[in-house]
């Protein structure tokens, strides 16, 4: 009988080993996908075990930490708190016990947690000295008086909108609000209180969707602010090589392959009109047939160059705007602006803007300007990166120009400011089946202080429900907070 | 006493020195290590939980240590020749498994669960309950060829066990699997895990009788041997039997086991091939058959399949779904290599059963890859004690006994082990020795006692060729 129990043996043997390599696959080769799966609520656990490390603005945190109440079962030790959370929720994003965490807090939550592998040597110091763990910080490039300004521009206009504001020069982002807003500390916790209180900034139960970042996610039609890009492509193909060039715009105009003609707003002085002209009066016609006579293929060149067509990193992901690539000239026309399919999202027009201030150079846009361990020592620090280069440098003056021209003496009068070159333009772009609800209400501008140097440009989008239609304008609404927005990021330079 | 030219010190059986030492001191050796592990791991837990060494360490290292030496001495009193091996190893297993579940019983996610109860003194208790009938098995099984005799007794025990948890008003159906019975007064035994042993009785006797018949009469086939059609008969009947658990206990588990013993022993019995080739053909067949339409089963597939797809729903809500199989992996996964640590992971996320189906992902998550390496291999060790002991076996009913258990015991880990792994679907059986529950412990502290009883009889010197002082006078004759 000795034979089949040996044979029975090495079967026993067998099955050991079997589950010694299950045992190896599972706890070596999927252990990492296993332990970091947003699912396992060991991760959530370990987010709030200790004091989360902080979110910072000029030197300040916008955020906090403290112990979360003992009632109940809870196995979160700390939760997240926010100072003025509304005005930085589009910045911060949320990281709450019950609901999980976006944005800028889910994206270094290693870092904010400590368990990020760059903090390894302050972690392993921490548990030889039995020190608690303590989370890093994330240092954020923002301007803490622009946002003030901004949101509360937003805030008392009182409808949708956005701002963005950039330097031009690194692609810095100053400025990134939304409103309406929502406050982060409100749902922080996992219990009755913080459900409610998600439940009712849910779209479905709050149609104005406070949670949306408006500043990132959402895309709106640029209306003429895009007019912008047009003459930017107008330029760079050799269409046109001044400003003050005669463009060939006749009036009306017919689009080509249709029987419609492209309208202006009033009775401006279009036919014609040089670009400087045009743009300061915002004429639909020259710049309709300046996209027409490009073609799809150089409109859409240009769009990409700016940053059209591909979602933006900062790093917190913007969604990408859109200019279409299958398009007929009539429907080119319209796109060039910033009708039919063309939406931008508010950073994608700040980056028009700062482009341009910038002399032609765009930079990547970017919130996290380093990362610290719980000490201050420097972890990783975001260098500014050129992106692309939409307008030769003598090209971008004479669109800086043109631009000038209409703060001066257009349709931005609002964003004049003493003592300072102001470059913009307005736009309000209708939406809506026939137009039929309330159109958007954009301004893009930049700042040119005394020594050629450009610190801010900013985008601004308003939705305004309550408003009468005609009182709708980039000029009117969104041009003022786009002023105070500069002026905030101007004094604090000083 | 002594001849006249013998050292005084010298027994009367002279051939006592050529045996086998019978190492009761370096089983002594072992058990220290096997109690004093545990004791340690038991104050590692209290001073990652609370930063202090438990209240409870005295006591309970008094208690094990206790329990281990009474065994200790159960066995050198009335097995002096068993193997050294068992019994330590089963008691580092048990004294591990009850610091696991003092650990878990402080988890305040688990005692807030509606049929939360304190199970560490519980399972304290069986352990000694466990190893008092280990050691009345050694008391009075003096000779295991005893049970013998008890062949079709234990048969018709077996069938009893089996049926037990189907009687109505008895039988308690936990969780889908109805392997419970409800006793007034003590709570739920899981008859299953004394049926393992008494039908390793049964198997033994019927087939150390019928092995020839079994192993001769058969035509030969394409390689194989064939048995008569009528020799089919009884592997026919434990297939029946295990479909029948499956079907109406809806335990996998317990079916498998029962059928897999089976078929080892038939080809320990035999040394045929064909039977291996037969169980296997077999047992696929009636699993795959009972999987596609019995729904706990089935369910239990699906999760082992998708233990994503079981989660989300079980999350959702959906009635019938447990998120177990996945949070287990996720706990096996987050211990990683070397583990959280004793009191680190957050294994009670597993829930219900988390200190007895599921105990080995506590083990994965807080001693890690290493931890649990090791721990199989233990098991590994005491299934090779095992087979040891039934090759050294001298008798046919020992060895088929002795190798019917350790078959049993390493099926029972690998399907427990496997399942609770994510390689094979969950069964509701339990880590032999880790897991709590009473029956388990009894059961399996009776096992051991067992094989230590047939390795005492394997490994005993042949007795004194004569005890009349006569043949002692003729001994002496030897110049010195």
């Amino acid at each position: 009988m000795n034979k089949p129990l040996r044979r029975i043996a090495i079967f026993c043997g067998l099955l050991v080993l079997t589950l010694l390599l299950r045992d190896n696959w599972l706890q070596y080769l999927k252990a990492d996908s296993l332990k970091e799966d947003p699912k396992n609520r060991r991760v959530t656990i370990a987010r709030y075990a200790t004091p989360r490390g902080d979110i910072i603005v000029g030197g300040n945190p916008i955020t906090g930490s403290a112990e979360s109440s003992k009632t109940g079962l809870n196995d979160l030790k700390y939760k997240r708190t926010y100072k003025n959370g509304p005005m930085w929720a589009p910045v911060t994003g949320y990281a709450s016990q019950a609901f999980g965490a976006t944005q800028l807090e889910s994206i270094e939550d290693g870092i904010l947690t400590g368990n990020d592998d760059r903090l390894f040597f302050r972690k392993t110091l921490d548990m030889i000295t039995g020190k608690e763990q303590q989370g890093g910080n994330v240092v954020t490039t923002l301007n803490a008086a622009a946002q003030k300004a901004a949101f509360d521009g937003l805030s008392k206009q009182g409808g949708k909108g956005a701002v963005v504001a950039l330097e031009p020069s690194t692609g810095k982002i100053l400025a990134l609000a939304s409103y309406p807003s929502y406050d982060p500390s409100s749902f922080a916790g996992n219990s009755d209180d913080d459900a409610a209180a998600w439940k009712k900034l849910q779209k479905k139960y709050n149609p104005s969707d406070p949670m949306l970042n408006r500043a990132l996610r959402e895309t709106y039609p640029p209306g003429s602010t895009f007019k912008v890009v047009t003459a930017a492509a107008a330029l760079e193909n050799g269409k046109y090589t001044s400003a003050d060039q005669k463009t060939d715009s006749p009036l009306p105009w017919t689009m080509p392959g249709t029987t419609t003609q492209l309208k202006n707003e009033g009775n401006i002085p279009c036919k014609d009109a040089p670009m400087r002209v045009a743009l300061q009066y915002s004429c639909n016609t020259v710049f309709g047939k300046i996209g027409s006579d490009l073609g799809n293929d150089k409109m859409l060149e240009e769009a990409k160059k700016f940053g059209f067509d591909a979602e933006q990193f900062t790093p917190v992901r913007a969604t990408a705007s859109v200019f279409s690539d299958d398009m007929n000239q009539s429907q080119t026309a319209l796109s060039s602006i910033g009708q039919y399919n063309t939406a931008a999202t508010p950073l994608q027009m700040a980056m028009v803007a700062s482009a341009v201030a910038n002399d032609g150079k765009l930079m990547k846009p970017y919130m996290v300007d380093e990362l610290e361990s719980s000490n201050v020592d420097p972890v990783a620090k975001t260098e500014p990166e050129e992106l692309s280069r939409p307008l030769s440098a003598e090209n971008a003056q004479i669109l800086q120009d043109m631009m000038q021209t209409v703060v001066e003496k257009g349709t931005g009068t609002n964003a004049k400011i003493d003592g300072v070159v102001v470059g913009g333009k307005t736009g309000t772009a209708q939406h809506g089946v026939e137009n039929s609800e309330n159109p958007y209400a954009w301004f893009i501008s930049y700042a040119k202080l005394g020594d050629g140097s450009s610190p801010v440009a900013v985008a601004v989008v308003i939705e305004d429900e309550g408003a009468n239609r005609d009182d709708i304008s980039g000029g009117g609404l969104a041009a003022p907070i786009a002023k105070n927005v500069m002026e905030a990021v101007i004094d604090s330079k000083k | 006493m002594s001849s006249t030219t013998n050292s005084p010190t010298h027994h009367t059986s002279t051939i006592g020195a050529i045996g086998a030492p019978s190492r009761r001191n370096t089983e002594l050796a072992l058990l220290i290590f096997a109690v004093v592990i545990p004791v340690f791991a038991y104050a590692n837990v209290g001073l990652a939980l609370d930063d202090q060494v438990p209240s409870g360490l005295l006591s309970y290292g008094l208690g094990l240590g206790l329990l281990a030496g009474v065994a200790h001495l159960g066995v050198r009193k009335f097995a002096p020749y068993a193997d050294p091996l068992l019994l330590p190893l089963a008691t580092l297993l048990n004294g591990l498994g009850l610091v696991c579940i003092w650990r878990l019983d402080q988890s305040k996610l688990l005692q807030s669960l509606p049929n939360f109860v304190t199970a560490a003194p519980r399972q304290l208790l069986y352990t000694a309950l466990g190893i008092a009938l280990f050691v009345v098995v050694l008391i009075f099984l003096k000779d295991h060829r005893v049970l013998q005799r008890y062949t079709y007794i234990s048969m018709f025990g077996a069938l009893v066990l089996l049926i037990l948890p189907l009687v109505p008003g008895l039988g308690a159906n936990i969780y889908g699997a109805k392997i419970w019975i409800r006793v007034p007064g003590l709570g739920s035994l899981q008859p299953g895990e004394f049926a393992k042993i008494v039908l390793a009785v049964f198997f033994a006797g019927y087939l150390m009788v019928k092995r020839d018949a079994l192993a001769l009469a058969s035509r030969r086939f394409m390689g194989l041997y064939l048995p008569r059609g009528r020799d089919l008969g009884p592997i026919l009947v434990v297939w029946g039997i295990s479909i029948l658990i499956l079907v109406f206990e809806t335990d996998l588990g317990t079916s498998l086991l029962f059928f897999g013993m089976f078929v080892i022993m038939l080809y320990v019995a035999t040394e045929r091939t064909s039977w291996i080739v037969f169980g296997l053909l077999m047992s696929s067949a009636g699993a795959v058959g009972v999987a596609s339409f019995e729904p706990h089963v089935k369910m239990r597939v699906q999760a082992w399949l998708d233990p994503m797809k079981e989660y989300t729903l079980s999350q959702q809500g959906q009635f019938g779904h447990s998120e177990q199989a996945m949070q287990a992996l996720w706990a096996f996964g987050s211990g990683g290599t070397l583990g959280s640590g004793w009191g680190q992971g957050h294994s009670d996320l597993i829930k219900f059963a988390a200190n007895s189906d599921f105990i080995l992902a506590t083990f994965g998550e807080e001693l890690g890859l290493a931890g649990i390496m090791a721990i199989l291999l233990i098991y590994g060790l005491i299934v090779e004690r095992g087979v040891r002991t039934a090759l050294a076996a001298r008798d046919p009913f020992g060895k088929l006994l002795a190798i019917g258990l350790s078959g049993a015991f390493a099926l029972q880990v690998f399907v427990v082990a496997g399942g609770v792994m994510g390689l094979i679907p969950l069964t509701g059986m339990t880590m032999p020795f880790m897991a709590y529950g009473g029956s388990s412990v009894l059961a399996n502290w009776a096992l051991i006692a067992i094989l230590i009883r047939i390795s005492d009889t394997a490994r005993r010197p042949a007795p004194a060729p004569a005890s009349n002082p006569d043949a002692e006078m003729t001994q002496v004759v030897r110049p010195s």
